[in-house]
């Protein structure tokens, strides 16, 4: 898979996707964008610069283990909802203050939980995948079993 | 506590408790995700106790997420019928969680098995919870995805094939589910369930909310494996390990029957005669074709797999007559059933670890070397079959007194006839696996010693079930009130309602 043109062309492609992610994770703030579509789009760009570079190379740049940032993201969701119920207001209220002339809530921190539950889960389960094909390919397990 | 921490907490604990097991699985020691488990499970328990007190002390209690009023929002709203759900899930789930302490290998527990049971925890409670239509479609999706998972870990070759006919029939019921709430959307414009209540009422195309109904009882049916709906639960709730198939069996069909009464007592009641006239031939053909189909088997999980079918067909049963007696029934059988199904497949778990089999024809003298698991066995077996003075015998008995009553004689015949043929099936396992010696000789039985620890781990949670249904076979009238209040409530539905809806008219 890994030719010249992949690997140039993904590290440029994984950057811009990346880059493109997180604008859509802040524009889901007032339009449509948000975590979701965010963190679909952050875990593309890794997936191909990984097409182009090799899962291992990925999951060193990642630095993180996939399952272990899906696990922090629920962490970061449940603490935006659990904040809410602390300040004596319904489970997942918003919660607002202003920081330097700026609206900040706690709905931002939810919006980034899900981005790194998405980003996670579908990395856990592509990499995987790309894993498995490349031991396939490399006739390291018989493809019927 | 407040009704709103009350409500919102028995879904967000086991994800918080999700992320924690996880995160300790991780950091190495593989004893603290159990320890995290059965933490978060126990603590489920003690919160869903006390939201079922406040539901019984004060009525229906509801909370708007997010603060955004309904029928705009997502309504967390718990009447009696919920919090005894959320209670016996959180009971039977602290209870599983115990007994995988000693069923859960290394290799699954580090594929992060317990994050995912806890999960599903959360999905099933969050669907008990919910007074949203498409949020009700939310959760069943984190139960399918947590369920799946749980199905197929650690991949042997038979749990692929079993998982893999689950997601698929279990995605077709999605996507009846999606297309129903499409549709009710379309012609009434909200999808709260309170709301839909009002609403619907307003709404003159009898024909059209008919043929939604009869959508959502598809959708619903295939969930609750209810004839002719039922094939993917024997295919696929004998392969994953033991803990899985206990806690699958004491839930997953449980909460498709959940959505059923609460659809059919709250939104779908303009044309009673033929929805719940097309729900009694349906009862009475899953508890005919389940308990038939688990005289064919000769294992013991598949047996015990086809008689949740039977016994589902009980509870819709009740549903179907649609008196405030059956309904009763229909809640009291619920909680009993949940409670006595999970027992019934840690116990053959724990014969399988004695006696090295799930096979019937080859194991036997379970009762020569363990008296006391034969008395253990016996409790849930004999209370599933309805023999007094144990908890299934009064789910029964009030199910028929309702049938009786309105004189719905076949079914009644039916519900009789399908109770003889479940003793039948007991006393094959009991003969088979405790009475007749085993083939391999008396050596063979025990042959791999279980540790002290594995031991409490596997036997504690079984006594703690035994003894639930022997508490309510003995003193079963707190119960009957309970189920008799939910089934008030069920049947006029106005306290519910009103507390969803707030000041709305």
């Amino acid at each position: 898979m890994s030719t010249l043109i992949l690997r140039t062309m993904g590290r440029l492609l994984a950057a811009v996707l990346i880059l493109f992610s997180l604008y859509m994770l802040l524009r889901g703030h007032n339009d449509p964008g948000g975590g979701f579509i965010g963190g679909l789009i952050c875990a593309l760009g890794i997936v191909i610069g990984s097409l182009g570079e090799g899962s291992r190379r990925a999951r060193r740049a990642l630095r993180i283990a996939p399952r272990l940032i899906a696990a922090a993201g629920l962490a970061v969701a449940l603490i935006a909802g659990f904040s809410a119920a602390l300040a004596g207001k319904p489970f997942l209220t918003g919660l607002w203050m202003t920081v330097g002339g700026s609206h900040v809530g706690t709905p931002i921190l939810f919006d980034v939980g899900v981005y790194l539950v998405v980003i996670g889960a579908t990395l856990a389960l592509l990499l995987a995948l790309e894993e498995d094909a490349g031991r396939v390919n490399a006739g390291e397990v018989e493809e019927e079993e | 506590m407040s009704a709103a921490w009350l409500l919102f907490l028995p879904i967000a604990l086991p994800f918080a408790g999700a992320v924690l097991a996880f995160i300790a699985g991780r950091a190495g020691d593989r004893r603290a995700p159990q320890w995290v488990n059965v933490g978060t499970t126990a603590l489920m328990t003690l919160v869903s106790l006390l939201l079922l007190s406040a539901v019984w002390r004060d009525g229906p209690q509801a909370i708007q997420m997010g603060g955004w009023a309904a029928p705009f929002g997502i309504t967390l709203v718990a009447d009696i019928l919920g919090a005894v759900m959320v209670v016996i899930t959180a009971l039977s789930g602290l209870a599983v969680a115990v007994y995988a302490m000693a069923d859960i290998d290394e290799g699954r527990a580090k594929l992060g098995w317990h994050a995912l049971y806890l999960v599903l925890l959360a999905g099933v409670t969050g669907a008990f919870l919910t007074g949203d239509l498409f949020n009700l479609y939310v959760w069943f999706e984190v139960m399918l995805i947590a369920s799946f998972c749980l199905l197929v870990l650690g991949g042997d070759k038979a749990q692929l094939d079993g998982g893999l006919r689950y997601v698929a029939l279990n995605l077709v019921a999605t996507v009846m589910f999606l297309m129903a709430i499409g549709l009710l959307y379309g012609l009434t414009g909200t999808l709260n369930m309170a709301d839909l209540h009002v609403t619907l009422k307003t709404v003159d195309a009898p024909g059209l909310v008919t043929t939604i109904a009869v959508l959502f009882l598809g959708a619903f049916g295939i969930k609750s494996a209810v004839f002719p709906l039922f094939f993917w639960l024997p295919a696929s709730y004998h392969v994953p390990p033991v803990a899985v198939s206990a806690i699958f069996a004491a839930l997953l069909t449980k909460v498709g029957v959940y959505a059923l009464i609460r659809l059919f007592t709250l939104v779908f009641t303009a044309d009673v005669d033929y929805t719940h006239g097309i729900l009694l031939v349906i009862a009475g053909a899953t508890m005919v074709t389940g308990v038939l189909g688990a005289a064919a088997q000769n294992q013991v999980r598949k047996i015990l797999s086809f008689h949740i079918i039977s016994q589902i067909g009980y509870m819709v049963m009740g549903l179907a007559l649609y008196t405030p007696l059956a309904l009763l029934g229909a809640v009291f059988y619920l909680v009993h059933h949940i409670i006595v199904k999970a027992n019934l497949f840690l116990v053959g778990g724990v014969a399988k670890r004695i006696t090295g089999s799930f096979e019937l024809d080859r194991i036997g003298g379970l009762y020569k070397a363990k008296p006391w698991l034969a008395v253990l066995f016996l409790i849930p077996a004999l209370s599933l079959a309805g023999i007094p003075p144990l908890s299934g015998f009064w789910a029964k008995l009030v199910l028929i007194e309702a049938s009786l009553e309105v004189e719905a004689w076949v079914i009644a015949g039916v519900a009789l006839v399908v109770g003889l043929l479940t003793v039948f099936s007991m006393s094959k396992i009991w003969l088979e696996a405790f009475w007749k010696p085993h083939p391999d000789g008396d050596a063979a039985v025990g042959a791999v010693a279980l540790t002290r620890g594995e031991t409490v781990a596997l036997v504690a949670p079984i006594v703690l079930l035994a003894s639930i249904t022997v508490i309510i076979g003995l003193a079963p009238q707190p119960f009957l009130d309970l189920a008799a209040r939910s089934a008030q409530e069920l049947l006029a539905p106005e306290a519910y309602v009103r507390v969803v809806l707030g000041g709305l008219p």
